[in-house]
């Protein structure tokens, strides 16, 4: 987040610059892009069955012997300290092992924060965990209790009597925008970024708009609670975590307890949903801390409302976005600045204003985010941070210059559609949002929307429809290794450290492998969630999958160059050259003369070998620096408004994607309308409600806090343009969360088309529309 | 007495606060079973009883003594996928799979309470037989949560079973 931050990353790309294009990756395009195998086919997931049948394992589901169970305590006050501190009742409660406290807790140093500098790090807070008496937030833990069973612990953590000498506490998001923090750096890219004089040319432009968008705090709420179960056998300590990132979590583990990262084992094999909240918190360092203390394997769940008190979620934001245009409609000026929330401990920025960077070319603009420093609990990334709510905003904007202009939204968007990156210069290798646009408004009957607002009716209900751009980038992470085994009996086993929690990790990687390897589906297996595999990058910013896509292809390559050499002067393919060959039909063939092949079986057999086997790190990630690699969608809304209660349902919703290659239609279709669903919700229903007053969390419950249920989902409609980005490995950016981006705005849009009321606060409850 | 968990008989609990979620998750080592919010408002913990759906994390355990249960362990028989467990896999009604056998057990029940003629409050027509219609699934489906998002495959799923069931 630094200058020097700034000057290093402009340092490499200027030196990128110069690289010729032919040595970065995909200077030639991936040999399978556009092959009909494996890929793109509609396999159902592997591990569906375990899932319909309840056998997938959880964290919380792990029977250990001797298991005790954990409760936590949680400060009710923002700020203070600890006065009076009396666990006598807890401790002499019925079945209770012990009870954890700042007093008893071994020594700990917080672990690294996240940043973009140590990829390995990934706190999300750098507050001490019960070190002191001080408090520093509304639900921060205070104090665990073990007990022979959760109802055990859980009476016992309500007989912790706990005093605090209040302080102040700043709760206010408007008052602390006196004092707002001005970062260097938002993630990768410079904070502050100009061109020209965007104020004056919004001054003199023919059309414009100017105005401030809101959008609450949010919380992920992933049906599966967080949850830890620890074992400490000996030296060696066992994690089953829920996490998000099995690799790191180990390593941060080991590195806080002191012990080698060998002797760390942290087992993760099934998420039940993380949305960037099944990352690493307090709650797993003070499991493993009661663990060591009690020598008891330990499980500890927070309860939903621990969740929410002891788990940031998505930062609430003020944004406030102003474009000027010509005549024609042409951006002179796009201005996109703000507030988000990020305490002085915390370490995600909400970066708002990113996807803005990169949808619109405008003579003059800027980008600016600040950080207000509030006393709650620390925020942290959640399903497509900053673009979801930017594009609130940004998007919102666009319509209401549109409707201004008297110009149709998505002609209005397509007059500005860049042809380099608007800031970086850098190419797009594969953008085709336009074309996403045609082919959505075609398939939802666009032409049937009234431009006038209010003009369609049916009975109580006012009817209108709208649409917004989404947007999110490519990322491929370095570091993404696997281990690769290739049998005699032609069966392959690929292995990493990888997470699973609805995406079709297993499933999409097996297809992949298939066809790289020249096997069925059926012969390839995908091992995952275990830290003693080699590393994967943590499930985060999209990127799992293309990360393990470019280690998976590096390995194959290896795998080649083994195989030759074991190949002998008898082998059919002797003499061959690594790239004079492919893996096909189960053997090596010669690309130029396929009569030239042996298959795997009797190669490693003439050899000797019952198996093969080979670990490989993908390729720096070079790419991302060096192009504009972003995926866009276009997305279209239609939906009623009560006149009587103001209430919106949506009876339609389309997304029409451009993320290049689609690796499994029918995992893919899922996760698209995942995010578009959690769309739904960020605009319509869900807010984490802080009582400005306490920084208290006031619906820290499901019944409170409103996620969409079955009768808020309509039938949803995905399409894609399915054009290959030809520098990703398979052609494929990323499908994760760039579903949430858009949805706000479109339903927005919406809104406004049906009433002609243009609401800029999310969400959009009823009371705004009355 | 005795409380039969898909088909087998276990004593009711000692502890009369235990629920019958802790039961099964803890005593039984079903975990099949899912606690997502220990308040009744998720649904990811819902199980039969004698074929009703209940919540089991707002059951107690010594509410079903002599009773049956039925949780997703047991839905399917002899070995086999239940038709909603296919249905599910094939329609891609889940994700991360963590609210899927709440899912399914509502779904099975749900089923049932159509068939048995239970209106909901989007019945227009009291007197007539109910149609199974996505409108009616999506009602009486909305007490099970999900957040991946699978909505449209569930609804998907439980619609194709019902038009099996029904020729």
């Amino acid at each position: 987040m630094s200058r020097l931050q700034n000057v290093m990353i402009a340092s490499l790309r200027t030196v990128l610059g110069w690289v010729p294009d032919r040595w970065l990756p995909g200077s030639r395009p991936d040999a399978l892009i556009g092959r009909v195998a494996a890929v793109g086919r509609h396999d159902v997931r592997v591990d569906g069955r375990a899932k319909v049948t309840g056998t997938a394992r959880f964290a919380a589901e792990v029977a250990m012997d001797r298991l005790c169970y954990a409760a936590l305590v949680h400060s009710t006050v923002a700020r203070g300290r600890i006065a009076r501190l009396d666990t006598t009742a807890a401790q002499a409660a019925p079945g209770v092992v012990l009870v954890l406290t700042h007093r008893n807790m071994p020594r700990l140093a917080p672990p690294d924060l996240i940043g973009v500098s140590n990829l390995s790090a990934i706190g999300n807070s750098s507050l001490p965990v019960l070190q002191d008496a001080d408090v520093r937030y509304d639900g921060q833990i205070v104090a665990a209790v073990l007990a022979e069973t959760q109802l055990q612990a859980d009476h016992a953590a309500s007989l912790v009597r706990v005093d605090y000498a209040r302080a102040d506490a700043r709760t206010r998001f408007e008052q602390a925008k006196a004092d707002a923090r001005t970062p260097a750096s938002i993630l990768i890219e410079k904070n502050h970024e100009t061109k020209g004089d965007a104020d004056r040319a919004l001054a003199q432009a023919a059309h414009a708009v100017d105005a401030v968008y809101t959008t609450p705090a949010l919380n992920h709420n992933a049906i599966e609670l967080h949850a830890v179960t620890v074992d400490w056998q000996d030296d060696a300590l066992i994690v089953h975590d829920a996490t998000q990132m099995v690799a790191a979590t180990a390593a941060t583990i080991a590195r806080l307890f002191g012990l080698k990262k060998e002797q760390v084992r942290v087992f993760s094999p099934f998420v039940g949903g993380g949305f960037g909240g099944k990352g690493f918190w307090d709650h797993q360092i003070v499991a493993v801390a009661a663990s060591k203390i009690a020598r008891r394997p330990v499980r500890l769940v927070l309860t939903r409302e621990g969740v929410y008190r002891s788990v940031g979620g998505r930062s609430p934001s003020e944004q406030r976005v102003a474009i000027g245009a010509d005549a024609d409609g042409r951006f002179t000026a796009l201005v996109h600045t703000g507030y988000s929330v990020m305490p002085a401990y915390a370490a995600c920025p909400e970066q708002f204003t990113l996807g803005s960077r990169v949808l619109y070319r405008a003579a003059n603009v800027e980008f600016l985010q600040r950080h207000l420093d509030l006393d709650v609990v620390p925020n942290t990334f959640m399903r497509a941070p900053g673009e979801a709510i930017g594009t609130f905003a940004l998007e919102s904007a666009i319509d209401e210059l549109a409707q201004a202009m008297g110009l149709d939204p998505i002609e209005l968007r397509r007059r500005n559609e860049p042809e380099r990156h608007p800031i970086h210069g850098h190419p797009f290798p594969q953008r085709a949002l336009t074309k996403a646009y045609a082919d959505g408004a075609q398939r939802f009957g666009w032409t049937r929307r009234a431009a006038e607002p209010g003009a369609r009716r049916d009975g109580e209900w006012r009817i209108g429809m709208g649409c917004a751009t989404g947007t999110y980038p490519y990322t491929r992470m370095p570091g993404a290794t696997v281990r690769l085994t290739l049998r005699r009996d032609g069966t392959a086993t690929v292995a990493s450290s990888a997470q699973e929690m609805g995406m079709g990790t297993a499933t999409v990687q097996i297809q992949h492998a298939a066809d790289r390897l020249g096997l069925t589906t059926e012969a390839v297996s995908f091992e995952l969630g275990d830290s003693m595999l080699p590393p994967a990058p943590f499930a985060g910013g999209s990127g799992q999958t293309a990360s393990l896509l470019g280690a998976v292809t590096a390995a194959v390559k290896e795998l080649i160059a083994e195989l030759l050499k074991l190949a002998g002067n008898d082998s059919p393919v002797a003499g061959l050259r690594a790239d004079e060959v492919q893996l096909i039909d189960g053997s090596v063939a010669g690309i130029a003369d396929a009569s030239r092949r042996e298959r795997f079986q009797s190669l490693l057999a003439r050899a000797g070998r019952d198996d093969l086997t080979v670990t490989a790190t993908g390729n720096l990630p070079l790419e991302m620096l060096r192009f504009a690699m972003h995926s866009y969608s276009a997305i279209f809304c239609e939906l009623r408004v009560s006149d009587v209660t103001g209430e919106v349902r949506v009876d339609r919703l389309l997304g029409s994607f451009d993320c290049g290659t689609i690796l499994n239609p029918r995992t893919a279709a899922s996760q698209f309308k995942g995010g578009m669903i959690m769309g739904l919700g960020l605009a319509l229903t869900e807010e984490t409600l802080f009582d400005a007053r306490n920084g208290r969390i006031m619906n820290a419950t499901l019944a409170d806090y409103h996620v969409p249920s079955h009768l808020d989902v309509p039938e949803i409609e995905v399409m894609w343009t399915g054009i290959p980005d030809p520098r990703s490995p398979l052609g494929a950016r990323g499908i994760g969360e760039i579903g949430i981006t858009g949805v706000a705005a479109a339903v927005a849009n919406a809104v406004f088309n049906a009433t002609g009321r243009r609401v800029r606060e999310l969400p959009i409850t009823l009371d705004k529309l009355l | 007495m005795a409380i039969r968990i898909n088909g087998s008989d276990v004593a009711p609990p000692t502890d009369p606060r235990t629920s019958l979620l802790d039961l099964l998750r803890d005593g039984a080592g079903l975990t099949g079973t899912k606690v997502g919010c220990n308040q009744g408002a998720c649904g990811a913990c819902t199980v039969l009883v004698d074929g009703t759906r209940v919540l089991s994390c707002l059951t107690l355990a010594v509410q079903v003594d002599g009773r049956s249960v039925t949780t997703i362990e047991g839905l399917g028989s002899g070995g086999g996928l239940h038709p909603l467990q296919r249905a599910f896999i094939d329609c891609d009604g889940l994700q991360c799979g963590y609210c899927t056998p709440g899912q399914i057990c509502a779904a099975a029940a749900m089923l049932e309470e159509i068939a048995a003629g239970v209106p909901s409050y989007l019945t227009a027509d009291l007197s007539a037989p109910i149609p199974v219609s996505r409108d009616e699934i999506r009602e009486r489906m909305s007490g099970n949560l999900c957040r991946c998002g699978a909505h449209n495959g569930i609804v998907d799923a439980i619609l194709r079973v019902a038009r099996e069931q029904t020729p």
